[in-house]
Protein backbone atom coordinates (compact mmCIF):
# COMPACT_ATOMS: atom_id res chain seq x y z
CA UNK A 1 0.00 0.00 0.00
CA UNK A 2 2.97 2.66 0.68
CA UNK A 3 5.93 3.35 -1.60
CA UNK A 4 9.02 3.00 0.67
CA UNK A 5 11.38 5.71 -0.05
CA UNK A 6 13.07 5.13 -3.36
CA UNK A 7 16.76 4.35 -2.46
CA UNK A 8 18.36 6.11 -5.34
CA UNK A 9 16.29 9.11 -4.29
CA UNK A 10 17.29 8.88 -0.83
CA UNK A 11 21.01 8.55 -1.93
CA UNK A 12 20.93 11.67 -4.14
CA UNK A 13 19.47 13.91 -1.64
CA UNK A 14 21.91 15.68 -0.28
CA UNK A 15 21.29 18.16 2.54
CA UNK A 16 22.28 21.78 1.38
CA UNK A 17 21.84 25.00 4.02
CA UNK A 18 21.41 27.83 1.36
CA UNK A 19 18.21 29.15 2.55
CA UNK A 20 16.41 30.17 -1.04
CA UNK A 21 13.07 30.94 -0.04
CA UNK A 22 11.49 31.65 3.33
CA UNK A 23 8.28 32.79 4.96
CA UNK A 24 8.63 34.00 8.33
CA UNK A 25 5.82 34.41 11.41
CA UNK A 26 3.39 35.01 8.81
CA UNK A 27 0.01 36.18 9.47
CA UNK A 28 -2.47 36.84 6.84
CA UNK A 29 -5.80 37.65 7.10
CA UNK A 30 -7.89 38.56 4.61
CA UNK A 31 -10.35 40.81 3.92
CA UNK A 32 -13.40 39.24 4.90
CA UNK A 33 -11.38 38.21 8.22
CA UNK A 34 -10.75 34.60 7.23
CA UNK A 35 -7.75 33.78 9.20
CA UNK A 36 -5.60 31.94 6.19
CA UNK A 37 -2.33 32.02 7.53
CA UNK A 38 -1.54 31.94 11.33
CA UNK A 39 2.31 32.79 12.84
CA UNK A 40 3.55 30.03 9.66
CA UNK A 41 7.44 30.08 9.30
CA UNK A 42 8.77 27.83 6.60
CA UNK A 43 12.49 28.03 4.55
CA UNK A 44 12.98 26.48 1.36
CA UNK A 45 16.73 25.09 0.72
CA UNK A 46 18.53 24.93 -2.60
CA UNK A 47 18.37 21.70 -4.62
CA UNK A 48 15.39 20.63 -2.55
CA UNK A 49 11.89 19.53 -3.29
CA UNK A 50 9.11 20.33 -0.94
CA UNK A 51 5.74 19.07 -0.78
CA UNK A 52 3.00 21.08 0.81
CA UNK A 53 0.64 18.92 1.97
CA UNK A 54 -2.73 20.01 3.82
CA UNK A 55 -6.37 19.67 3.33
CA UNK A 56 -8.52 22.27 1.09
CA UNK A 57 -8.41 25.19 2.91
CA UNK A 58 -5.48 24.77 5.25
CA UNK A 59 -3.71 28.34 3.79
CA UNK A 60 -1.46 25.91 1.32
CA UNK A 61 -2.16 28.08 -1.35
CA UNK A 62 -1.95 31.50 0.49
CA UNK A 63 1.24 30.54 1.73
CA UNK A 64 2.83 29.75 -2.47
CA UNK A 65 1.09 33.07 -3.26
CA UNK A 66 2.90 35.01 -0.75
CA UNK A 67 6.34 33.18 -2.12
CA UNK A 68 5.09 33.85 -5.56
CA UNK A 69 4.73 38.01 -4.77
CA UNK A 70 1.25 37.60 -5.73
CA UNK A 71 -0.07 38.94 -2.43
CA UNK A 72 0.94 40.58 0.55
CA UNK A 73 0.91 39.10 4.20
CA UNK A 74 -0.85 41.14 6.97
CA UNK A 75 1.92 40.48 9.24
CA UNK A 76 5.42 38.95 8.72
CA UNK A 77 8.11 38.85 6.28
CA UNK A 78 8.85 37.07 3.02
CA UNK A 79 11.57 36.50 1.46
CA UNK A 80 13.01 35.08 -1.75
CA UNK A 81 16.73 35.06 -2.71
CA UNK A 82 16.95 37.34 -0.19
CA UNK A 83 14.66 39.53 -2.06
CA UNK A 84 10.96 40.91 -2.42
CA UNK A 85 9.38 38.57 -3.83
CA UNK A 86 7.36 41.15 -6.20
CA UNK A 87 10.72 42.45 -7.89
CA UNK A 88 11.34 41.73 -10.80
CA UNK A 89 14.92 40.65 -10.40
CA UNK A 90 13.33 37.97 -8.12
CA UNK A 91 10.43 36.91 -10.78
CA UNK A 92 13.22 36.59 -13.34
CA UNK A 93 14.57 33.33 -11.14
CA UNK A 94 11.20 31.66 -10.19
CA UNK A 95 8.99 29.66 -12.39
CA UNK A 96 5.54 29.25 -11.78
CA UNK A 97 2.58 26.40 -12.58
CA UNK A 98 -0.35 27.61 -10.83
CA UNK A 99 -4.20 26.12 -11.52
CA UNK A 100 -5.40 27.41 -14.48
CA UNK A 101 -8.49 26.90 -15.79
CA UNK A 102 -7.79 28.24 -19.04
CA UNK A 103 -4.58 29.83 -20.74
CA UNK A 104 -5.67 32.23 -24.20
CA UNK A 105 -7.49 29.23 -26.14
CA UNK A 106 -6.57 30.89 -29.64
CA UNK A 107 -2.69 30.76 -29.45
CA UNK A 108 -0.71 28.06 -30.21
CA UNK A 109 1.54 25.95 -27.71
CA UNK A 110 4.67 27.56 -29.41
CA UNK A 111 3.30 30.87 -28.76
CA UNK A 112 2.75 30.84 -25.60
CA UNK A 113 6.32 29.49 -24.89
CA UNK A 114 7.95 31.90 -27.01
CA UNK A 115 6.36 34.83 -25.23
CA UNK A 116 6.75 33.34 -22.06
CA UNK A 117 10.61 32.51 -23.11
CA UNK A 118 10.76 36.44 -23.94
CA UNK A 119 9.99 37.27 -20.80
CA UNK A 120 13.66 36.17 -19.19
CA UNK A 121 17.33 37.19 -20.49
CA UNK A 122 18.69 33.76 -20.55
CA UNK A 123 15.55 31.56 -21.54
CA UNK A 124 15.81 27.81 -21.93
CA UNK A 125 16.02 27.08 -25.57
CA UNK A 126 12.76 26.26 -26.89
CA UNK A 127 13.78 22.33 -28.26
CA UNK A 128 14.85 22.02 -24.43
CA UNK A 129 11.78 23.22 -23.00
CA UNK A 130 9.93 21.17 -25.60
CA UNK A 131 11.57 18.19 -24.89
CA UNK A 132 11.65 18.46 -20.48
CA UNK A 133 7.50 18.58 -21.13
CA UNK A 134 7.32 16.17 -23.82
CA UNK A 135 5.27 18.72 -26.05
CA UNK A 136 6.05 17.06 -29.17
CA UNK A 137 3.62 16.94 -31.77
CA UNK A 138 1.28 19.38 -29.98
CA UNK A 139 3.37 22.45 -30.31
CA UNK A 140 1.50 23.65 -33.48
CA UNK A 141 -2.11 23.08 -31.89
CA UNK A 142 -3.75 25.94 -30.19
CA UNK A 143 -4.33 26.04 -26.66
CA UNK A 144 -7.47 25.26 -26.98
CA UNK A 145 -7.83 21.96 -29.07
CA UNK A 146 -5.56 20.49 -26.34
CA UNK A 147 -6.43 17.42 -23.87
CA UNK A 148 -6.50 18.01 -20.00
CA UNK A 149 -3.37 16.49 -19.36
CA UNK A 150 -1.57 17.93 -22.86
CA UNK A 151 -3.03 21.77 -21.22
CA UNK A 152 -1.32 20.57 -17.65
CA UNK A 153 2.04 19.88 -20.15
CA UNK A 154 2.04 23.33 -21.82
CA UNK A 155 1.58 25.26 -18.45
CA UNK A 156 4.58 22.99 -16.65
CA UNK A 157 6.56 24.22 -19.91
CA UNK A 158 5.70 28.10 -19.17
CA UNK A 159 7.42 27.11 -15.43
CA UNK A 160 10.60 26.18 -17.13
CA UNK A 161 10.48 28.80 -19.77
CA UNK A 162 13.24 31.32 -18.11
CA UNK A 163 15.30 28.51 -16.78
CA UNK A 164 14.40 29.56 -13.31
CA UNK A 165 16.28 29.02 -9.85
CA UNK A 166 13.12 28.46 -7.82
CA UNK A 167 9.90 26.40 -9.24
CA UNK A 168 6.72 27.11 -7.71
CA UNK A 169 4.27 23.77 -8.86
CA UNK A 170 0.59 23.88 -7.75
CA UNK A 171 -1.04 20.55 -8.39
CA UNK A 172 1.24 20.15 -10.92
CA UNK A 173 0.33 16.47 -12.22
CA UNK A 174 -3.01 16.89 -12.25
CA UNK A 175 -5.02 15.25 -14.92
CA UNK A 176 -2.25 13.22 -16.16
CA UNK A 177 -2.55 9.89 -17.04
CA UNK A 178 0.03 7.54 -15.28
CA UNK A 179 3.11 7.47 -17.86
CA UNK A 180 2.55 11.33 -18.34
CA UNK A 181 2.93 12.14 -14.49
CA UNK A 182 6.09 9.61 -14.18
CA UNK A 183 7.54 11.89 -17.18
CA UNK A 184 6.86 14.99 -14.93
CA UNK A 185 8.38 13.09 -12.05
CA UNK A 186 11.60 12.50 -13.94
CA UNK A 187 11.68 15.95 -14.55
CA UNK A 188 10.80 17.60 -11.42
CA UNK A 189 13.48 15.25 -10.16
CA UNK A 190 16.49 16.51 -13.01
CA UNK A 191 15.90 20.04 -11.69
CA UNK A 192 16.46 19.17 -8.04
CA UNK A 193 19.67 16.98 -9.40
CA UNK A 194 20.56 20.79 -11.09
CA UNK A 195 20.49 22.37 -7.47
CA UNK A 196 16.93 24.06 -8.51
CA UNK A 197 14.21 24.39 -5.65
CA UNK A 198 11.14 23.32 -6.48
CA UNK A 199 7.84 23.64 -4.01
CA UNK A 200 5.18 21.70 -5.04
CA UNK A 201 1.69 21.32 -3.89
CA UNK A 202 -0.35 18.09 -4.19
CA UNK A 203 -3.56 16.49 -3.67
CA UNK A 204 -1.93 13.06 -4.26
CA UNK A 205 0.20 11.94 -1.63
CA UNK A 206 1.98 8.93 -3.63
CA UNK A 207 3.12 11.68 -5.11
CA UNK A 208 4.85 13.08 -2.39
CA UNK A 209 5.85 10.58 -1.00
CA UNK A 210 8.23 9.74 -4.38
CA UNK A 211 9.33 13.07 -5.08
CA UNK A 212 9.69 15.07 -2.21
CA UNK A 213 12.96 15.22 -0.06
CA UNK A 214 11.08 17.38 2.27
CA UNK A 215 7.15 17.40 3.15
CA UNK A 216 5.55 20.26 5.02
CA UNK A 217 2.39 19.26 6.75
CA UNK A 218 -0.19 22.27 7.17
CA UNK A 219 -3.41 22.74 8.35
CA UNK A 220 -5.53 25.57 9.83
CA UNK A 221 -2.88 27.87 8.77
CA UNK A 222 -0.23 26.38 10.70
CA UNK A 223 2.51 24.10 10.06
CA UNK A 224 1.96 20.60 12.29
CA UNK A 225 5.15 19.22 11.15
CA UNK A 226 7.79 18.92 8.89
CA UNK A 227 10.81 15.93 7.66
CA UNK A 228 11.39 13.36 5.14
CA UNK A 229 8.66 11.21 3.85
CA UNK A 230 9.77 8.48 6.17
CA UNK A 231 9.52 11.02 9.06
CA UNK A 232 6.33 12.42 8.90
CA UNK A 233 4.83 8.76 8.16
CA UNK A 234 6.41 7.90 11.77
CA UNK A 235 4.91 10.95 13.09
CA UNK A 236 1.33 10.37 12.03
CA UNK A 237 1.81 6.36 13.27
CA UNK A 238 2.75 8.15 16.47
CA UNK A 239 -0.08 10.34 16.92
CA UNK A 240 -2.37 7.18 16.55
CA UNK A 241 -0.57 6.20 19.50
CA UNK A 242 2.29 3.07 18.07
CA UNK A 243 5.26 4.47 20.26
CA UNK A 244 7.81 2.76 18.57
CA UNK A 245 6.62 4.03 15.30
CA UNK A 246 10.03 2.65 13.01
CA UNK A 247 8.42 -0.74 13.48
CA UNK A 248 4.56 -0.03 13.14
CA UNK A 249 3.22 -2.61 10.55
CA UNK A 250 -0.59 -2.54 9.56
CA UNK A 251 -1.46 -6.06 9.21
CA UNK A 252 -4.88 -7.44 7.49
CA UNK A 253 -5.99 -11.10 7.51
CA UNK A 254 -9.28 -13.14 7.32
CA UNK A 255 -9.47 -14.74 10.79
CA UNK A 256 -11.99 -15.98 13.54
CA UNK A 257 -10.37 -14.20 16.54
CA UNK A 258 -12.44 -11.56 18.25
CA UNK A 259 -11.61 -7.84 18.54
CA UNK A 260 -10.51 -8.69 22.08
CA UNK A 261 -8.51 -11.54 21.83
CA UNK A 262 -6.27 -9.74 19.31
CA UNK A 263 -5.83 -7.29 21.20
CA UNK A 264 -4.55 -9.33 23.85
CA UNK A 265 -1.66 -10.43 21.20
CA UNK A 266 1.66 -8.08 22.00
CA UNK A 267 2.29 -5.89 20.32
CA UNK A 268 -1.27 -4.46 18.99
CA UNK A 269 -2.29 -1.45 19.51
CA UNK A 270 -5.37 -1.17 17.44
CA UNK A 271 -7.48 -4.12 15.42
CA UNK A 272 -10.78 -3.15 13.43
CA UNK A 273 -12.71 -5.77 11.90
CA UNK A 274 -14.35 -4.89 8.47
CA UNK A 275 -16.80 -7.49 6.82
CA UNK A 276 -15.00 -10.76 6.96
CA UNK A 277 -11.08 -8.49 7.38
CA UNK A 278 -9.22 -7.17 10.14
CA UNK A 279 -7.06 -4.62 10.60
CA UNK A 280 -4.10 -4.77 13.21
CA UNK A 281 -1.46 -1.71 14.26
CA UNK A 282 1.26 -3.52 15.76
CA UNK A 283 4.43 -2.22 17.03
CA UNK A 284 6.13 -5.72 17.23
CA UNK A 285 4.75 -7.01 14.24
CA UNK A 286 7.31 -10.19 14.44
CA UNK A 287 5.42 -11.38 17.22
CA UNK A 288 2.09 -10.44 16.67
CA UNK A 289 2.87 -12.64 13.51
CA UNK A 290 3.86 -15.59 15.40
CA UNK A 291 1.18 -15.14 18.41
CA UNK A 292 -1.81 -14.53 15.60
CA UNK A 293 -0.70 -17.57 13.53
CA UNK A 294 -0.29 -19.74 16.61
CA UNK A 295 -3.84 -19.22 17.45
CA UNK A 296 -5.71 -19.42 14.18
CA UNK A 297 -4.78 -22.09 12.30
CA UNK A 298 -7.51 -21.25 9.66
CA UNK A 299 -6.16 -17.52 9.42
CA UNK A 300 -5.52 -16.56 5.31
CA UNK A 301 -5.25 -13.63 3.00
CA UNK A 302 -2.56 -12.29 4.91
CA UNK A 303 -0.94 -8.90 4.50
CA UNK A 304 1.46 -6.48 5.78
CA UNK A 305 2.27 -3.33 4.91
CA UNK A 306 3.93 -0.31 6.16
CA UNK A 307 1.98 2.92 7.26
CA UNK A 308 1.16 4.93 4.39
CA UNK A 309 1.56 8.60 4.06
CA UNK A 310 -2.15 8.78 3.50
CA UNK A 311 -2.69 7.44 6.89
CA UNK A 312 -0.09 9.51 8.30
CA UNK A 313 -1.80 12.73 6.48
CA UNK A 314 -5.14 11.91 8.01
CA UNK A 315 -4.29 11.04 11.15
CA UNK A 316 -1.32 14.52 11.82
CA UNK A 317 -4.73 16.57 9.99
CA UNK A 318 -7.74 15.36 11.60
CA UNK A 319 -5.60 15.80 14.97
CA UNK A 320 -4.91 19.26 14.52
CA UNK B 1 36.68 50.00 -12.65
CA UNK B 2 36.32 51.23 -16.45
CA UNK B 3 34.41 47.81 -17.40
CA UNK B 4 31.76 48.30 -14.92
CA UNK B 5 31.29 51.93 -15.80
CA UNK B 6 30.99 51.03 -19.69
CA UNK B 7 28.96 48.08 -19.10
CA UNK B 8 26.57 49.34 -16.53
CA UNK B 9 25.08 51.47 -19.81
CA UNK B 10 25.15 48.34 -22.17
CA UNK B 11 23.29 46.34 -19.85
CA UNK B 12 20.81 49.23 -19.52
CA UNK B 13 20.09 49.43 -23.10
CA UNK B 14 19.79 45.81 -23.44
CA UNK B 15 17.22 45.27 -20.93
CA UNK B 16 15.10 47.96 -22.16
CA UNK B 17 15.22 46.38 -25.41
CA UNK B 18 13.84 43.72 -23.99
CA UNK B 19 11.33 45.65 -22.33
CA UNK B 20 10.38 46.93 -25.52
CA UNK B 21 9.90 43.44 -27.27
CA UNK B 22 7.90 42.28 -24.60
CA UNK B 23 5.67 45.09 -24.98
CA UNK B 24 5.27 44.47 -28.75
CA UNK B 25 5.65 40.82 -28.26
CA UNK B 26 2.25 41.04 -26.15
CA UNK B 27 1.18 43.37 -28.16
CA UNK B 28 1.21 41.06 -31.48
CA UNK B 29 -0.30 37.54 -30.34
CA UNK B 30 -2.95 39.76 -28.67
CA UNK B 31 -3.67 41.08 -32.00
CA UNK B 32 -3.22 37.76 -33.36
CA UNK B 33 -5.50 36.03 -30.69
CA UNK B 34 -8.28 38.28 -31.03
CA UNK B 35 -8.33 38.27 -34.82
CA UNK B 36 -8.58 34.15 -34.07
CA UNK B 37 -11.38 34.00 -31.99
CA UNK B 38 -13.99 34.55 -34.73
CA UNK B 39 -16.60 34.75 -32.45
CA UNK B 40 -15.06 38.36 -31.29
CA UNK B 41 -13.04 39.47 -34.72
CA UNK B 42 -16.54 38.43 -37.07
CA UNK B 43 -19.19 40.13 -34.67
CA UNK B 44 -17.03 43.36 -33.32
CA UNK B 45 -16.26 43.99 -37.53
CA UNK B 46 -19.67 43.07 -38.51
CA UNK B 47 -22.03 45.01 -36.46
CA UNK B 48 -21.34 48.51 -37.62
CA UNK B 49 -20.58 47.44 -41.09
CA UNK B 50 -23.86 46.06 -41.20
CA UNK B 51 -25.47 48.55 -39.06
CA UNK B 52 -23.75 51.61 -41.29
CA UNK B 53 -24.98 49.79 -44.61
CA UNK B 54 -28.25 49.79 -43.36
CA UNK B 55 -28.76 52.64 -41.72
CA UNK B 56 -26.27 54.91 -43.09
CA UNK B 57 -25.79 53.83 -46.92
CA UNK B 58 -29.15 52.33 -47.99
CA UNK B 59 -31.73 54.04 -45.55
CA UNK B 60 -30.30 57.45 -46.65
CA UNK B 61 -28.41 56.71 -50.20
CA UNK B 62 -27.50 60.13 -51.89
CA UNK B 63 -29.66 62.21 -49.20
CA UNK B 64 -28.02 65.47 -48.05
CA UNK B 65 -29.34 67.73 -45.58
CA UNK B 66 -28.17 70.99 -47.12
CA UNK B 67 -24.82 70.99 -47.94
CA UNK B 68 -24.42 67.86 -45.60
CA UNK B 69 -23.92 64.37 -47.07
CA UNK B 70 -26.25 62.02 -44.32
CA UNK B 71 -23.83 58.99 -45.49
CA UNK B 72 -20.74 61.40 -44.10
CA UNK B 73 -22.48 62.35 -41.51
CA UNK B 74 -23.23 58.62 -40.21
CA UNK B 75 -19.85 57.58 -40.81
CA UNK B 76 -18.89 59.46 -38.06
CA UNK B 77 -21.47 57.96 -35.72
CA UNK B 78 -20.51 54.60 -36.46
CA UNK B 79 -17.07 54.68 -36.36
CA UNK B 80 -17.59 55.97 -33.00
CA UNK B 81 -19.74 52.73 -32.62
CA UNK B 82 -17.17 50.30 -33.97
CA UNK B 83 -13.97 51.66 -32.20
CA UNK B 84 -15.93 51.40 -28.80
CA UNK B 85 -17.16 48.10 -29.37
CA UNK B 86 -14.04 46.81 -30.02
CA UNK B 87 -12.20 48.29 -26.95
CA UNK B 88 -14.99 47.44 -24.27
CA UNK B 89 -15.16 43.98 -25.77
CA UNK B 90 -11.42 43.61 -26.63
CA UNK B 91 -10.13 44.99 -23.49
CA UNK B 92 -13.51 44.30 -20.98
CA UNK B 93 -14.37 40.63 -21.96
CA UNK B 94 -10.63 39.67 -22.34
CA UNK B 95 -9.82 40.68 -19.18
CA UNK B 96 -13.00 39.29 -17.38
CA UNK B 97 -12.28 35.94 -18.79
CA UNK B 98 -8.62 36.09 -18.27
CA UNK B 99 -9.00 37.38 -14.34
CA UNK B 100 -11.17 34.49 -13.51
CA UNK B 101 -9.41 31.55 -15.13
CA UNK B 102 -6.57 32.43 -13.06
CA UNK B 103 -4.59 33.15 -16.57
CA UNK B 104 -3.80 36.96 -15.51
CA UNK B 105 -2.41 35.53 -12.11
CA UNK B 106 0.03 33.60 -14.07
CA UNK B 107 1.23 36.60 -15.93
CA UNK B 108 1.54 38.80 -12.94
CA UNK B 109 3.64 35.79 -11.51
CA UNK B 110 5.78 35.91 -14.19
CA UNK B 111 8.40 38.91 -15.03
CA UNK B 112 6.39 40.71 -17.71
CA UNK B 113 6.11 43.76 -17.13
CA UNK B 114 2.46 44.67 -16.14
CA UNK B 115 1.93 47.66 -18.11
CA UNK B 116 2.51 45.29 -21.38
CA UNK B 117 -0.62 43.35 -20.33
CA UNK B 118 -2.52 46.14 -20.70
CA UNK B 119 -1.29 48.20 -23.27
CA UNK B 120 -1.27 45.00 -25.44
CA UNK B 121 -4.97 45.03 -25.03
CA UNK B 122 -5.38 48.73 -25.55
CA UNK B 123 -2.65 48.25 -28.74
CA UNK B 124 -4.94 45.47 -30.14
CA UNK B 125 -8.34 47.36 -29.52
CA UNK B 126 -7.08 50.07 -31.39
CA UNK B 127 -6.17 48.01 -34.33
CA UNK B 128 -9.20 46.62 -34.73
CA UNK B 129 -10.92 50.12 -34.20
CA UNK B 130 -8.00 51.10 -37.11
CA UNK B 131 -9.81 48.79 -39.24
CA UNK B 132 -13.55 48.76 -38.46
CA UNK B 133 -12.99 52.95 -39.25
CA UNK B 134 -11.01 52.34 -43.01
CA UNK B 135 -13.49 49.58 -43.76
CA UNK B 136 -16.51 51.56 -42.88
CA UNK B 137 -14.93 54.53 -44.65
CA UNK B 138 -14.21 52.19 -47.51
CA UNK B 139 -17.85 51.81 -47.77
CA UNK B 140 -19.10 55.26 -47.87
CA UNK B 141 -16.70 56.33 -50.61
CA UNK B 142 -17.76 53.22 -52.72
CA UNK B 143 -21.46 53.11 -52.35
CA UNK B 144 -22.18 56.38 -51.10
CA UNK B 145 -19.52 58.26 -52.78
CA UNK B 146 -18.93 60.79 -50.07
CA UNK B 147 -16.24 62.58 -50.41
CA UNK B 148 -13.14 62.15 -47.69
CA UNK B 149 -9.81 63.87 -48.15
CA UNK B 150 -6.55 62.00 -46.76
CA UNK B 151 -6.47 65.21 -43.69
CA UNK B 152 -9.95 63.99 -42.91
CA UNK B 153 -9.26 60.54 -43.00
CA UNK B 154 -5.57 61.05 -41.06
CA UNK B 155 -7.72 62.73 -37.91
CA UNK B 156 -10.49 60.43 -38.01
CA UNK B 157 -7.50 57.45 -37.56
CA UNK B 158 -5.60 59.58 -34.88
CA UNK B 159 -9.11 60.26 -33.30
CA UNK B 160 -9.82 56.57 -33.44
CA UNK B 161 -6.13 55.74 -31.53
CA UNK B 162 -7.10 58.13 -28.78
CA UNK B 163 -10.98 57.26 -28.42
CA UNK B 164 -10.33 53.98 -27.90
CA UNK B 165 -8.31 54.97 -24.11
CA UNK B 166 -11.77 56.34 -22.67
CA UNK B 167 -13.46 52.99 -23.91
CA UNK B 168 -10.34 50.83 -22.98
CA UNK B 169 -10.53 52.22 -19.00
CA UNK B 170 -14.43 51.65 -19.26
CA UNK B 171 -13.99 48.14 -20.44
CA UNK B 172 -11.14 47.73 -17.35
CA UNK B 173 -13.66 48.58 -14.93
CA UNK B 174 -16.72 46.76 -16.16
CA UNK B 175 -14.61 43.81 -16.16
CA UNK B 176 -12.82 44.24 -12.49
CA UNK B 177 -16.24 44.72 -11.15
CA UNK B 178 -18.46 42.35 -12.44
CA UNK B 179 -18.71 38.72 -12.09
CA UNK B 180 -17.40 36.96 -15.20
CA UNK B 181 -20.33 35.42 -16.52
CA UNK B 182 -22.36 38.64 -16.78
CA UNK B 183 -19.81 40.49 -18.53
CA UNK B 184 -21.06 40.66 -21.83
CA UNK B 185 -24.72 41.23 -20.81
CA UNK B 186 -23.25 44.15 -18.46
CA UNK B 187 -21.12 45.83 -21.59
CA UNK B 188 -24.07 45.64 -23.52
CA UNK B 189 -26.42 46.93 -21.25
CA UNK B 190 -23.93 49.95 -21.11
CA UNK B 191 -22.61 50.19 -24.69
CA UNK B 192 -26.14 50.40 -26.59
CA UNK B 193 -27.81 52.85 -24.53
CA UNK B 194 -24.33 55.05 -24.78
CA UNK B 195 -24.15 54.53 -28.33
CA UNK B 196 -28.02 56.25 -28.60
CA UNK B 197 -27.64 58.62 -26.17
CA UNK B 198 -24.39 60.12 -27.49
CA UNK B 199 -26.36 60.78 -30.92
CA UNK B 200 -24.09 57.69 -33.00
CA UNK B 201 -27.08 56.34 -34.46
CA UNK B 202 -29.75 60.03 -34.82
CA UNK B 203 -28.03 63.04 -34.93
CA UNK B 204 -27.41 64.75 -31.31
CA UNK B 205 -29.77 67.86 -31.82
CA UNK B 206 -32.67 65.77 -32.90
CA UNK B 207 -32.76 63.41 -29.36
CA UNK B 208 -34.84 65.34 -26.47
CA UNK B 209 -32.95 67.69 -24.66
CA UNK B 210 -32.93 65.76 -21.31
CA UNK B 211 -30.97 63.20 -23.41
CA UNK B 212 -28.77 66.46 -24.82
CA UNK B 213 -27.63 67.10 -21.47
CA UNK B 214 -27.17 63.64 -20.14
CA UNK B 215 -24.97 63.19 -23.52
CA UNK B 216 -22.48 65.49 -22.17
CA UNK B 217 -21.29 62.68 -19.36
CA UNK B 218 -20.94 60.19 -22.46
CA UNK B 219 -17.64 59.62 -24.08
CA UNK B 220 -19.42 58.65 -27.14
CA UNK B 221 -20.95 62.49 -27.56
CA UNK B 222 -17.70 63.60 -27.11
CA UNK B 223 -15.92 61.30 -29.52
CA UNK B 224 -18.33 61.87 -31.79
CA UNK B 225 -18.64 65.35 -31.90
CA UNK B 226 -14.60 65.74 -32.44
CA UNK B 227 -15.22 63.66 -35.49
CA UNK B 228 -17.60 65.35 -37.29
CA UNK B 229 -16.14 68.62 -36.55
CA UNK B 230 -12.80 67.26 -38.34
CA UNK B 231 -15.44 66.88 -41.24
CA UNK B 232 -16.42 70.01 -40.96
CA UNK B 233 -19.88 69.66 -39.73
CA UNK B 234 -21.30 71.74 -37.61
CA UNK B 235 -21.11 70.20 -33.54
CA UNK B 236 -22.16 70.80 -30.41
CA UNK B 237 -19.99 72.47 -27.61
CA UNK B 238 -15.97 73.65 -28.55
CA UNK B 239 -13.16 71.05 -29.40
CA UNK B 240 -11.68 72.06 -26.02
CA UNK B 241 -14.97 71.08 -24.17
CA UNK B 242 -14.80 67.54 -25.74
CA UNK B 243 -11.30 67.07 -24.91
CA UNK B 244 -12.14 67.57 -21.71
CA UNK B 245 -14.97 65.16 -21.73
CA UNK B 246 -13.15 62.47 -22.91
CA UNK B 247 -10.50 63.27 -19.96
CA UNK B 248 -12.67 63.63 -17.27
CA UNK B 249 -14.66 60.05 -17.75
CA UNK B 250 -11.07 58.42 -18.80
CA UNK B 251 -9.94 59.30 -15.08
CA UNK B 252 -12.97 58.74 -13.52
CA UNK B 253 -12.90 55.25 -14.63
CA UNK B 254 -9.56 54.40 -14.42
CA UNK B 255 -10.36 55.17 -10.55
CA UNK B 256 -13.35 52.85 -10.64
CA UNK B 257 -10.82 50.37 -11.85
CA UNK B 258 -7.91 50.97 -9.51
CA UNK B 259 -10.70 51.02 -6.56
CA UNK B 260 -11.99 48.19 -7.79
CA UNK B 261 -8.43 45.93 -8.48
CA UNK B 262 -7.28 46.84 -4.58
CA UNK B 263 -10.76 45.60 -3.62
CA UNK B 264 -10.15 41.98 -5.47
CA UNK B 265 -6.32 41.87 -4.36
CA UNK B 266 -7.33 42.59 -1.26
CA UNK B 267 -9.39 39.45 -1.50
CA UNK B 268 -6.91 37.21 -2.44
Amino acid sequence: MSAVLDPVQASSYTASSTAVASLSHITKRYANGVLALDDLSLTLYRGQIVALLGPNGAGKSTAVRLMMGLSAPTSGAVRVFDADPRHTATRLRTGVMLQVGKAPEMLRVREHLNIFRGYYPNPLPYADIARAAGLDGIESRMFGQLSGGQKQRVLFALALAGDPDLVFLDEPTVGLDIEARRGMWAQIRSLAARGKTVLLTTHYLEEADALAHRIIVINKGRVICEGTPAEVKSLGAASTGASTSRTLKIIRCVTDLSTAALLAIPGVTTAEHAGDHVTINSTQPERTLRELLALDQNLHSLEVASPALEDAFLALTTNA
Amino acid sequence: MSTASLSLPATRSNSFARTLRIFLTEARYEFVRLLRTRGFSLSIIGFPVIFYLFFGLIMNRGEHIGSVSVAKYMLAGYAVFGMAGAALFGIGGGLASELSTGWLELKRASPMPPFAYLVAKCCSAAAFGLVIVSLLTLLGITIAHISITLPEYVRMMALTLVGTIPFACLGMAIALLVPFNATPGVINMIYLPMSFCGGLWIPIMMLPHVLQKFALLLPTYHLSQLVLASFGYASAGSAMSHWFGLLGFTLVMLGVAAIAYRRLEQNS
